[in-house]
């Protein structure tokens, strides 16, 4: 009878969906089950998008021994609805130079190509929006299109810091992006679909009552720490906030928003923040699957959504605690690091496909891996010495 | 190796994190209107002219009568943003010491130009100007209600003493001292003057006498 009773909490969406849509009549049921699950997911994120700003500035505070917003409600949990009638009420400028149709669509079109990211994450158990078999493809797809809204907000401002901020956004992603696929690549090669869904699936088993997640596999490990430094990179979270580089740059390519326009690129990048980690979750950790087989009765979305927010708390811990990086750094750190890391972890993630199982693979994939980061942590990463530049013909 | 510092980082503000919910002393914040902390005694903000409660001379109320302000207009000089406008009295009132003195018949400060600079202080001779620590100043009129006047600036002496104690001490045993100073003075010159008295009325009467 539990059993049962838990199996329906797992799919209670799914059921609430279908008494919803089955209301109407049968041609229109297709059209209005996806009109439900959007309205869900854009009604949904952004509320967790309030949740995630209260959480971070209370967290930041206590990781800074202060005690953050605390006036709004009670122990400030009304924070965010005070934000958000602030960004509502306040002045919506548009410089006069400005080019104001793009200055008006960059912030839309960041926020609609950050939500069309959601449609193909598994967010439980038979709840996906679309599940697409290139499901993987089309999210690196729609997530690399952030990129124009950010150049177009940083072009159109005609503002120095607000073009430096995207200038500086564009290369930052695009060089992780390159990682953000390798790291992910991976786990297609072991799964051999590119369905969300599927991939999902692939770490559904147990043994000895432990998941088959990919991060608890070397090569799995690895990709996931390199995916975790690539998305930060991508979503332009500390310590790679350079496009924002509120102490250079003003606040880069936003400098120019105000109002709403500016609430709106705050909510893409949380946005992006969670789609990213709820693909980082999907890929390394099991998606909407339990961590021990003893908890899978706990519904399905439950699991997501705190895989979700405990990256969310990473991001927010890792912002208290590094500073930022420079441009060169950012950029070395991408190409020469993460990069060639990402390619031997191909190689290491065929190593562990051919090699059958057996402890041998385990040891071998490792030192392989662990290796590779101590000489490229040492060599690779070691110390520039940058001399004042010398010209030819300038001089 | 690589990542080592980084993960004393995150060990360092996971520890501020988890600490701060169980140890009060971590946070140091001081929710301010409700909370408050006793501004410390080298605090200062804007000047404040000081009286003292005895009366000297004259009539009026007792913060007007006990100013120990003479008028003398050095701060009004000195003044780097010339803030003070001091206009001297007609009339003179004893001071303190049994002195005649002017006293300001205005004395206004304009602490929306103010600079908190102290210089007033250091050089009144009189110790009658001194820095408040009142900082919750903020008004809806700021041209009229940031000009301050005599009588708003007028503090009493236990005022002084109970912001500055240490400060006000040393004033206070100094102008002892000077009162002391000034009724030996006072006193030898009665006695002396009682001597030459009696001696000039002896020599006064020959004269008359003789004339």
């Amino acid at each position: 009878m539990f059993e049962n009773l838990f199996d329906h909490l797992d799919q209670i969406f799914v059921l609430l969906k279908q008494v919803l849509v089955g209301v109407l009549p049968a041609a229109w049921q297709p059209v209005a089950s996806v009109v439900l699950c959007v309205v869900v997911i854009i009604g949904l994120f952004p509320a967790l998008f309030a949740l995630a700003v209260l959480l971070e500035r209370k967290g930041l505070g206590r990781i800074q021994n202060r005690l953050g917003p605390n006036r709004v409600g009670p122990f400030g949990i009304l924070q965010p609805i005070a934000d958000g009638v602030k960004s509502l009420t306040k002045e919506d400028i548009v410089p006069i130079s400005a080019d104001w149709i793009v200055h008006f669509l960059a912030p839309v079109v960041l926020v609609v190509a950050v939500f069309m990211g959601f449609a193909v994450l598994p967010m439980g158990r038979n709840m996906v929006l679309v599940d697409m078999d290139a499901g993987l493809l089309f999210y690196f797809a729609i997530g690399a299109s952030t990129e124009l809204a950010i150049f177009m907000a940083g072009w159109s401002s005609r503002n120095k810091y607000s073009l430096l901020g995207a200038m500086r956004a564009v290369a930052q992603m695009i060089s992780y992006e390159v990682p953000l696929l390798m790291s992910s690549v991976t786990v297609v090669m072991m799964t051999g679909s590119l369905s969300l869904t599927k991939i999902v699936a692939a770490q559904n088993h147990y043994t000895y009552g432990l998941p088959h997640w990919f991060i608890f596999t070397p090569w799995g490990f690895a990709g996931f720490f390199m995916y975790a430094i690539a998305t930060t990179a991508e979503t332009n979270r500390s310590p790679f906030d350079l496009p924002e580089g509120e102490s250079e740059l003003v606040a880069g390519y936003h400098t120019e928003y105000s109002g709403f326009k500016f609430a709106l690129f705050f909510l893409g990048e949380y946005l992006a923040m969670f789609s990213i980690s709820g693909m980082g979750a999907t890929l390394f950790l099991g998606g909407w699957t339990a961590p021990l087989s003893i908890l899978t009765w706990v519904p399905s979305w439950i699991w997501f959504f705190s895989k979700l927010m405990l990256s969310i708390f990473v991001f927010i811990w890792l912002r208290g605690t590094l500073p930022r990086l420079r441009q060169d750094q950012l950029m070395n750190f991408a190409w020469k690091f993460i990069l060639p890391l990402c390619l031997l972890n191909l190689v290491v993630a065929g190593i562990w496909r051919f090699m059958g199982d057996g402890w041998l693979r385990w040891v071998v994939c490792s030192a392989i891996l662990i290796l590779a980061y101590l000489v490229m942590g040492r060599w690779g990463m070691r110390r520039q010495h940058i001399a004042p530049r010398s010209y030819r013909y300038a001089e | 190796m690589l990542g080592e510092g980084i993960l004393k980082g995150l060990a360092e503000t996971a520890k501020n994190f988890f600490g701060s919910y169980f140890f009060a002393e971590r946070l140091t914040t001081v929710e301010y209107p409700e909370e408050r902390i006793a501004p410390i005694e080298a605090a200062r903000v804007f000047p404040f002219l000081v009286y003292d409660v005895e009366n000297r001379d004259g009539g009026g109320p007792e913060w007007e009568a006990g100013l120990r302000c003479v008028a003398c207009q050095i701060c009004e000089k000195e003044c780097p943003p010339k803030c003070i406008y001091i206009e001297k009295s007609k009339d003179k009132k004893l001071d303190y010491l049994g002195k005649a003195q002017y006293y300001p018949a205005k004395f206004d400060i304009d602490i929306s130009v103010c600079m908190s600079c102290q210089i007033c202080v250091e050089v009144c001779p009189f110790e009658a100007i001194k820095m408040d620590t009142a900082f919750e100043l903020s008004t809806t009129d700021r041209f009229g209600d940031l000009l301050l006047d005599r009588e708003q600036l007028a503090k009493p002496n236990e005022h002084y003493h109970k912001i500055h104690p240490t400060e006000a001490a040393a004033v206070d045993a100094h102008r002892a001292e000077e009162k002391m100073k000034a009724d030996a003075k006072a006193k030898s010159a009665a006695e002396a003057a009682a001597a030459k008295g009696e001696t000039g009325k002896m020599e006064v009467k020959p004269a008359g006498a003789g004339a």
